[in-house]
């Protein structure tokens, strides 16, 4: 076939190039009618590689793991509707956590859309709450630009998703291709340097704290301001705890960092919270499972600093005394900059009451049990990794006790669906995580309901060989409901037992995998380190943990954070 | 409080959605919303009545300029403004009431632009206090028929919204 000019490329062919030039190394997803030639163009290449997954929503999770677990954009290529549709509950997962992704989807072609064709779904339309941004390509003229304006939208400000849908006749239309190395958008200019006043001015705060709290979550993560983060609370001294999606922008073993907050935080940080006078508040949200009840939160009085990209994030619950709108590196920058030469006050009394509220020790639990302790083999995973895999959860007791008793020293190593709330995200989440960064160790914490939301992936994870271990928390409930239903509904455990489990050792088997099944505690370390021992394979450890275990401290819902149910250990 | 939003926004296909949808999802009311091209035909303007304490309302303002379209956001309430609302009215308008609905419109300096053998139409511009009182001027039976735009917007004197 000859072309009549040479720049001359169809929609598919620009499609492959835009992602080339964006630097795009990996692609998860599932061909279908309406990306038939893109998936042409990407057979006629080798610059991109394709993971091909078993299940649209696995791909998009795994591009958001992929981007978590390296900064990259995370990218997926899916069908018109129920290609579209099944990748949804991904697309919103990485909103609620603002994870930039781009997700392209085939589209009907123009002339059908509109008229209830074979798999049209209106894409836009279904996906627009649950993006940053959205586009519907008609003319192969505004592919290039698109495409462009859809990284750059999803990696800059605060990040998040951007679906581009793109009609078949599109992909096989021809224009000039030309990708623009820049973008300008009159609509679109995210703050990068904070207010240099408000600073100044929340500096002087700082400075004054006799009871100072540094809170920060997933903005610091994010925006890759871990460095500066740890700069400042050892210039300051101040203490400091990180939400669940922040874990890891500071070192969990420092002797200055009380663990995490919230519904599931720890009492230290809880209590720390509520009864500090300046509290800093970095790319977090304050949000219902974080700070619990607003008003209980406001009845001690506190100067408040907040630090977001994003304008809508502060005072939307909880009111702020100091904004600053800006890039947080630069921000901290600056607040770094200004604190040179000065001297916070003395805050020994401040960390004497912290040491008693920390001597509580409130994640304590019983070592001597004769039924694995979930919270056990989270220790145990610590120790035998030695603190360094990058581990990805699923939703529920399992991802809670993960982030209590995983130490993660380092940002980008905990993945989880914070937001949301998604369970099945560990397992695709984790082979993103295993294709961003090859040869790291990765662990999938898990429980038999979670896990069998995405089980289809283990396929995929045997196709492309990924070496992930996934730690089952076995305990045949759905271990979070059934905690709701044994404190809050007396004991009714509706629907959260599940009968007939599948064999997971034989199921793991049947995917071409190992498994193991441990049951008894002493078998807990030896079965791990056999598991990371085997660098090449997938193992699935299936742990029978105690049924009755719940996840302490708990802040019920709709209560203040310092109103936590403790456990009856203490 | 009611607080009159004027937004300019990229005149691209779903934008208007993407406005109404953010305030439908996060549970904020919409009295009345207005939207058409500009003099620059790449951006249209629209003009929407809310209401909402003064916190809503800045959660209001700043969710609109999240939005990735959005080019810029005024609440013209924050100060001096002119409203208008256009209203056609349909009344019944026989023999006998045909006098007192005609006298009625020329007091609220509305125009009769369409006549039939028992009805007026009639064209009311003004704030919507002003079309308010008019239908409660008018014998509450003899109305056949309301539409009204929704409030439009601009600020007074020197107070400017363009890029």
């Amino acid at each position: 076939m000859d072309r009549i000019k040479t720049e001359e490329l169809t929609g598919a062919e620009i499609v492959i190039r835009c992602l080339q030039a964006e630097g795009v190394e990996v692609v998860f997803g599932y061909p279908g009618g309406a990306v038939l030639w893109i998936y042409d163009e990407l057979f006629k290449q080798d610059k991109v590689r394709h993971v091909l997954v078993r299940h649209e929503q696995g791909a998009a999770h795994a591009a958001d793991g992929y981007s978590r677990s390296s900064h990259k954009v995370g990218v997926c290529l899916v069908t018109s509707g129920p290609g579209l549709t099944n990748a949804v509950t991904g697309i919103a997962t990485a909103y609620m956590d603002s994870i930039p992704m781009v997700i392209i989807s085939g589209q009907v072609p123009t002339h059908a859309i509109g008229e209830d064709a074979f798999q049209e779904c209106d894409a836009v339309g279904i996906t627009r709450p649950c993006v940053k941004h959205n586009f519907l390509v008609r003319d192969v003229k505004d592919l290039a630009v698109t495409m462009k304006k859809a990284f750059h939208i999803a990696a800059t400000g605060r990040p998040g998703p951007v679906l581009v849908d793109i009609p078949k006749d599109v992909t096989v239309n021809r224009t000039e291709f030309h990708y623009p190395e820049t973008i300008a958008m009159r609509s679109y200019n995210p703050v990068r340097k904070g207010h240099a006043g408000q600073i100044k001015k929340a500096v002087q705060l700082l400075l004054e704290a006799e009871r100072p709290m540094i809170y920060t979550g997933g903005g610091v993560v994010l925006s890759n301001a871990s460095a500066q983060l740890r700069d400042l609370v050892k210039r300051t001294g101040f203490p400091v705890t990180n939400t669940l999606m922040g874990l890891g922008a500071y070192p969990a073993t420092d002797r200055q960092f009380l663990g995490m907050l919230g519904m599931h935080g720890t009492y230290e940080a809880n209590m720390a919270m509520q009864h500090c006078d300046v509290l800093l508040a970095i790319g977090a949200r304050f949000d219902d499972r974080v700070i619990g009840n607003p008003a209980h939160f406001a009845q001690n009085p506190r100067k408040i600093i907040h630090i977001d990209i994003d304008p809508s994030s502060i005072s939307k619950r909880v009111k702020v005394d100091v904004p600053i709108v800006g890039n947080i590196p630069d921000v901290l920058g600056d607040f770094l900059g200004l604190l040179k030469d000065a001297k916070p006050k003395s805050i020994a009394g401040w960390w004497k009451q912290i040491h008693d509220w920390r001597s509580k020790d409130c994640l304590k639990y019983d070592r001597d049990s004769k039924v694995i302790k979930p919270q056990f083999v989270l220790e145990k995973l610590y120790e035998v990794t030695g603190g360094e895999a990058i581990v990805t959860s699923d939703v529920g007791q399992h991802q809670m006790w993960a982030a209590q008793f995983y130490k993660f020293e380092q940002p980008r190593r905990w993945i989880n669906s914070g937001g949301l709330g998604t369970m099945g995200f560990g397992l695709p989440a984790a082979m993103g995580a295993v294709l961003a960064n090859p040869g790291a160790t990765v662990a999938c914490v898990t429980g038999e309901s979670s896990i069998q939301m995405c089980l289809q992936e283990l396929s995929t994870c045997k196709q492309y060989r990924l070496p992930i271990k996934i730690i089952n928390l076995n305990n045949k409930y759905m271990g979070m409901v059934r905690q709701w239903q044994q404190f809050f509904h007396g004991n009714r455990y509706s629907e959260s037992y599940m009968d007939a489990l599948p064999d997971f050792v034989k199921l793991a088997e049947g995917y071409g995998h190992s498994g193991l099944l441990v049951d008894k505690p002493a078998d807990v370390e030896p079965a791990l380190r056999e598991a990371f021992r085997r660098k090449k394979d997938l193992v699935f450890l299936d742990f029978i943990t105690d049924q009755a275990e719940n996840v302490y401290p708990m802040v019920p819902g709709g209560k203040g954070i310092t109103e936590m149910i403790l456990s009856e250990d203490l | 409080m009611r607080h009159i939003i004027s937004i300019l926004v990229e005149n691209e296909a779903g934008a208007l959605s993407r406005i109404s949808n953010m305030f439908s999802a996060r549970g904020y009311n919409i009295e009345s919303l207005t939207v058409a091209p500009t003099e620059d035909a790449s951006m249209s303007r629209m003009t929407v009545v809310t209401k909402g304490s003064d916190d809503v309302i800045e959660q209001i303002t700043k969710q609109l300029n999240k939005l990735v379209d959005v080019v810029k956001v005024v609440d013209l309430s924050e100060a001096e403004h002119i409203e208008r609302e256009l209203m056609l009215i349909k009344v019944r308008a026989g023999a006998k009431e045909r006098d007192d609905v005609k006298r009625m419109a020329d007091i609220f300096r509305g125009r009769v632009i369409d006549v039939s053998d028992n009805t007026y139409t009639i064209e009311l511009t003004g704030d919507g206090a002003k079309l308010d009182a008019f239908l409660q001027a008018l014998d509450q039976s003899a109305i056949l028929e309301t539409v009204r735009t929704g409030a439009s917007g601009i600020g007074r004197g020197n107070r400017i919204l363009r890029v």
